[in-house]
């Protein structure tokens, strides 16, 4: 203790006081101000950046949502268009086979009607002319025949042998 | 491959520490004649002075060819308050004598030099008389304000963070993360903000004393590594700079106290009255002495001890020479000096984080805001806020 307090030096202390005293002031005017200010200043800007950031990927977040309800809003759209289209279509298609066969039923009666009527018209017309033709070949055949007096007797005798076997 | 190239550089590092250290203890700056240091005595005599401020700056000593004891180092000059003012002169004057026989005179007084020390002779003496306990009897001490060694290291590391601090400062003018060393400087800054400035004083009331902690810490820490180079600065182990250091902070705390804090030391609230006044005494002594005292102690006392050890076990490479043989004291001595440096390192921060840390708490128990209303849990006792606990840690 004696050592102790003989070691301690009053003027040492004075200086130390004065020194330390003058540090202080030099370093917080030139060094930890500014270096604080500075810091704190920077702290808070990153704090702002990670804020804004996350502002930003939240505002994102919600437009991609945004978007993606639009999307699904435009494919149920497309979806139903497309769905009504192909009923359209389809109904479009079976109406007109519909009008097509009773047209093509109508148009097939209608010629069928004609076709007989045409047959009818020819084969009466065909009847006729075999009737004329049946005259004049029978015409004809008498004159031959009957030219000759035994040809004449020989037919009579085969008709009437035929209408026996009738 | 890296890391052991790393720690084998760290390794040569430290034992040229080791070895300029040791250089350092084996040159001499003693008044003696022959000067060197061989025997127990002289290694004690020569700690002893190492410890103390010295008013010559001393590099190492040598013996010549011709057998005399050279000193290389350079004087500083010597300003002391006599009985006829101010004189000064440069500590040259003293031509190396410390026991008090060379006799310098100046401004009509005779100073010596004793043990470090500069006493002015009593009018009429022509030399320094001794009495039984080796105190001069005709000579008495003078207010010495010289430049001593300690107040070179004092200078030097203010200028160096003058100019390390104030270049990080600059470079913020221009850039958002400085470049260089201050690289290395601002995480030491925000470490001192974060961990010891805000969670002791406060996010609200930190900012005004961040600058005197800053301080404290940077010069603690800086003189207790500048005391583990060769240099021999033992700045932070000079009674007087730790008690001014000590009582920077007390009278901080004192003058930044708010009414709560004189409240609690003068008239304790909650306790019985006639206890208050017996309270009252053992707080004020706490404050104004114990305090103050525990910090000024704690880092004289480690720092000079640091340096008495690690000094020590260099000087095992005399002293045991004769028992282990050269070879096993050197060897003995560096493996020690060396591992007790390395946790001299590791106290020169610690010391400087300790008393830094210290003056927050306190500073922080000055300014803390008591709020009486405790919060009551439910089974109606007190739930001790993070205030209460660090008051029961103090």
């Amino acid at each position: 203790m004696d050592i102790l307090i003989n070691d301690f030096s009053p003027g040492l202390f004075i200086v130390q006081t004065i020194l330390l005293l003058g540090l202080i002031f030099l370093l917080v005017k030139f060094a930890w101000k500014p270096i604080l200010t500075s810091l704190n200043e920077r702290e808070e800007g990153i704090q702002g950046a990670l804020e804004a950031a996350e502002q930003a990927r939240k505002e994102m977040q919600n437009l991609q949502a945004d978007n993606d309800k639009l999307l699904k809003e435009a494919r149920a759209e497309r979806e139903a268009m497309l769905k009504e289209a192909r009923e359209i279509k389809d109904k479009m298609i079976a109406d007109s086979k519909e009008q097509a066969q009773v047209e093509a039923d109508k148009l097939i009666k209608q010629a069928q009607a004609a076709i007989e009527s045409e047959k009818k018209a020819a084969v009466a017309d065909i009847k006729n002319q075999v009737a004329e033709l049946s005259v004049e070949i029978a015409e004809k055949v008498l004159k031959e025949q009957l030219a000759n007096k035994d040809k004449q007797l020989k037919l009579v005798e085969s008709m009437l042998g035929d209408v026996k076997l009738n | 491959m890296k890391e052991v190239s790393r720690s084998v550089g760290t390794l040569l590092l430290l034992f040229a520490l080791c070895f300029s250290l040791q250089g350092f203890a084996s040159s001499e700056s003693d008044d003696k004649a022959d000067g060197a240091v061989s025997t127990k005595e002289e290694v004690e005599a020569y700690i002893q002075h190492h410890i103390k401020d010295s008013h010559d700056f001393h590099l190492f000593s040598y013996t010549n060819g011709a057998g005399e004891r050279k000193h290389v180092g350079f004087p500083l000059p010597v300003i002391v308050w006599s009985s006829n003012g101010l004189a000064s002169f440069m500590s040259s004057a003293f031509h190396h004598d410390d026991s008090g026989e060379v006799i310098v005179e100046k401004n009509g007084s005779r100073f010596v030099k004793l043990h470090s020390k500069i006493y002015e002779l009593d009018g009429g003496a022509n030399e320094v008389k001794f009495d039984e306990a080796h105190h001069p009897t005709n000579a008495h001490k003078v207010l010495d304000f010289s430049m001593t060694k300690s107040v070179v290291g004092i200078l030097l590391v203010g200028l160096l963070m003058l100019w390390g601090f104030s270049s990080l400062a600059k470079q913020y003018k221009t850039k958002k993360v400085p470049t260089g060393f201050g690289r290395v400087l601002e995480p030491l800054v925000i470490y001192v903000r974060d961990e010891i400035a805000k969670p002791n004083i406060g996010e609200k009331k930190y900012r005004k004393f961040t600058g005197y902690l800053l301080t404290v810490f940077f010069f603690i820490w800086i003189l207790n590594l500048l005391g583990l180079t060769p240099l021999g600065f033992n700045v932070t182990g000079q009674l007087a700079v730790t008690a001014a250091l000590a009582i920077f902070t007390l009278i901080i705390y004192t003058v930044s106290g708010n009414k709560d804090y004189w409240m609690h030391m003068l008239w304790m609230p909650g306790v019985p009255v006639l206890i208050r006044p017996v309270l009252a005494i053992i707080e004020l002594a706490g404050a104004f002495l114990i305090k103050p005292f525990s910090l000024l102690v704690r880092l004289f006392a480690n720092i000079s001890a640091g340096h008495i050890v690690v000094m020590s076990l260099i000087a095992i490479m005399f002293t045991l020479k004769n028992s282990l043989g050269v070879a096993g004291a050197t060897g003995l001595s560096l493996v020690l000096s060396f591992f007790i440096t390395l946790i001299e390192v590791l106290v020169a921060f610690l010391q400087a984080y300790i008393f830094t840390m210290l003056s927050a708490l306190f500073i922080g128990m000055a300014v803390a805001e008591h709020d009486h209303e405790h919060e009551h849990d439910a089974h109606g006792h007190e739930v001790a806020d993070a205030e209460d606990v660090r008051e029961n840690f103090i």
